[in-house]
């Protein structure tokens, strides 16, 4: 369980997934921050208002699926580094996964990289299809690597 | 020699920069003092994104927000005096305290003085632990983040709260290997968030578990971890040995509260808030009413809220010099609000707990 090892259960991360309509119509991003924490930045980072807070900055974000447009601009936001952004409208049997590195080197497009899951075992090895990193991102590159549409959910980090 | 100032601030970390700034803003004379070589505290090591919130630098980097805080009290230097490697030795009667710099002992009469020492780092005792290659987690922040050394190459982190979790994933981002995270609680202190994303770096987080020696001779060469039972005791036969040349202790922080004690300010023990602190009341006042206090020193938290508590402290230090402001009201009114919604929650239970008893002693509330 997240609260005695750091890993999210299937079971503790099925309420922040989208729904599978959802899924069929493009990216989405998905908010894995399911403690209650003073943090709100993911608010304002959201250019749809899709990312609310029904109690004020110490509850959890509620994510609008449906206005959420899967921009992404949420992600480098984040301290925790807890949001990614899926998209499972690419190439037949194949996702995208995008998700903050905070890791020298950063890869770059078309690189292959390793992908880890939640508990950084290796789940093979997958493309960089994009790498955002402005200076507005403060050194947080927003990666995207294409993945196999059945691990969209379980690759979080990269190892270049 | 002697100096004079109206406010007499002690320490540069976020809580005495803030409460400088805000007391040199509204009009007073100041000056503050640090015992380091660049004021910012903790700040300058803190490479990671703050949480809280958007208003007040939420998912900007410490180092940032130390940057701000320095150009801030560039804003008002015709009215604040900063000193540098200068540390305040005590305090004598009369308004009256020392400073030593490098080569100088000087006098300093002020009005109101803010004392914002900080924290120091605990440490915990198990057999070994004066091994070389066995640190504080401040102290690997500081090597690694202030002066670019790596301090091992295999380390073994204890204790998961955020500092122990942020500390790890700086370590990782330093290209060093971190061989695991050990936590006697059976769950994970800090922010989960921080948790995961050390643990899909391939970090494992041992919760219920102990350390129980370091190895090694002339240095860590590994350590002996077990599991402990609910009364954190250690649980026979699971004992293991995990391979590191570094050991990083991650177990709290406590309030650097000796200067009050000097002064005679009233102290309480409040365990939520780290141990001994000075009873202050919602002014951040202590019992000697010359004396103002903010920051980890008034029992620990984090940044921004020792940046707001700074904030109070300037104002009302301001008052007590030059009498009442609307304007200093004014900052009073909104950092306070600020602290109430950045310790609701669950996760600010603990602290509130703990505010509200030393208010509660101080005669308020």
């Amino acid at each position: 369980m997240l609260k005695n090892d750091g890993i999210i259960t299937p079971e503790e991360l099925a309420p922040v997934l989208p729904p599978p309509a959802r899924l069929e119509k493009g990216p989405v991003a998905i908010i894995e921050c399911l403690q209650d924490i003073p943090c709100d930045p993911c608010v304002s980072a959201c250019p749809t208002k899709a990312i609310k807070m029904k109690e004020g900055i110490t509850d959890k974000p509620l994510l609008d699926f449906d206005a959420c447009t899967g921009c992404g601009l949420c992600i480098a936001r984040c301290p925790g580094l807890a949001i990614f952004v899926i998209n499972m409208k690419h190439t037949p049997g194949m996702a995208m996964v995008s998700m903050s590195h905070e890791l020298l080197p950063v890869p770059e497009k078309g690189q292959e990289v390793t992908a880890l899951d939640r508990a950084g075992k290796v789940l093979g090895k997958v493309k960089v299809v994009r790498v955002i990193n402005p200076p507005a991102y403060d050194r947080t590159a927003v990666v995207t690597v294409e993945v196999p549409a059945g691990q969209v959910n379980n690759i979080r980090a990269i190892r270049v | 020699m002697s100096r004079n100032t109206e406010v007499f601030v002690i320490g540069g970390g976020p809580a005495g920069l803030s409460a400088a700034h805000v007391a040199a803003k509204l009009g007073a004379k100041t000056l503050l003092v640090d015992d380091s070589a660049r004021v910012g505290g903790q700040l300058i090591k803190q490479t990671h994104r703050f949480f809280g919130s958007s208003n007040r630098d939420a998912g900007i980097r410490g180092i940032t927000i130390a940057d701000k805080l320095q150009q801030d009290i560039k804003d008002v230097a015709a009215r604040l005096t900063v000193l540098e490697n200068t540390a305040a030795v005590g305090f004598y009667h009369n308004k009256e305290a020392g400073i030593l710099s490098q080569n100088a002992y000087e006098r300093v009469t002020y009005q109101a003085a803010i004392v914002c020492t900080g924290a120091t780092e605990n440490s915990l005792t198990f057999e070994n632990n004066d091994l070389p290659g066995i640190y504080g987690a401040g102290g690997v922040q500081t090597l690694m983040n202030v002066h670019g050394i790596r301090p091992g190459q295999k380390i073994l982190m204890v204790g998961s709260g955020n500092i122990g979790l942020i500390v790890s994933y700086q370590l990782i981002q330093a290209g060093v290997e971190v061989v695991g995270l050990v936590e006697g609680m059976p769950t994970i202190g800090g922010y989960l968030v921080h948790a995961s994303k050390i643990r899909r770096l391939g970090v494992p987080i041992h919760t219920s578990h102990t350390i129980l020696k370091a190895l090694g001779t002339d240095g860590v060469e590994g350590a002996v971890l077990c599991r402990v039972d609910e009364k954190f005791q250690p649980v026979p036969n699971t004992e293991f040995e995990i391979k590191c040349d570094c050991i990083c202790l991650a177990v709290g922080l406590t309030p650097l509260i000796d200067l009050f004690q000097q002064a005679q300010c009233r102290m309480v023990h409040v365990g939520e808030l780290g141990g001994l602190v000075p009873l202050h009341d919602s002014s951040m006042r202590t019992t000697n009413p010359d004396i103002f206090v903010a920051g980890d020193a008034s029992g620990i938290e984090e940044a921004t809220t020792a940046i707001l508590a700074g904030r109070i402290a300037g104002a009302r230090a301001y008052e007590a010099v030059h009498g009442k402001s609307a304007e200093a009201d004014a900052i009073v009114a909104e950092a306070r609000e600020e602290l109430r919604t950045l310790r609701s929650g669950s996760t600010g239970e603990r602290i509130r707990w703990g505010r509200e008893r030393v208010l509660k002693e101080a005669g308020e509330c």
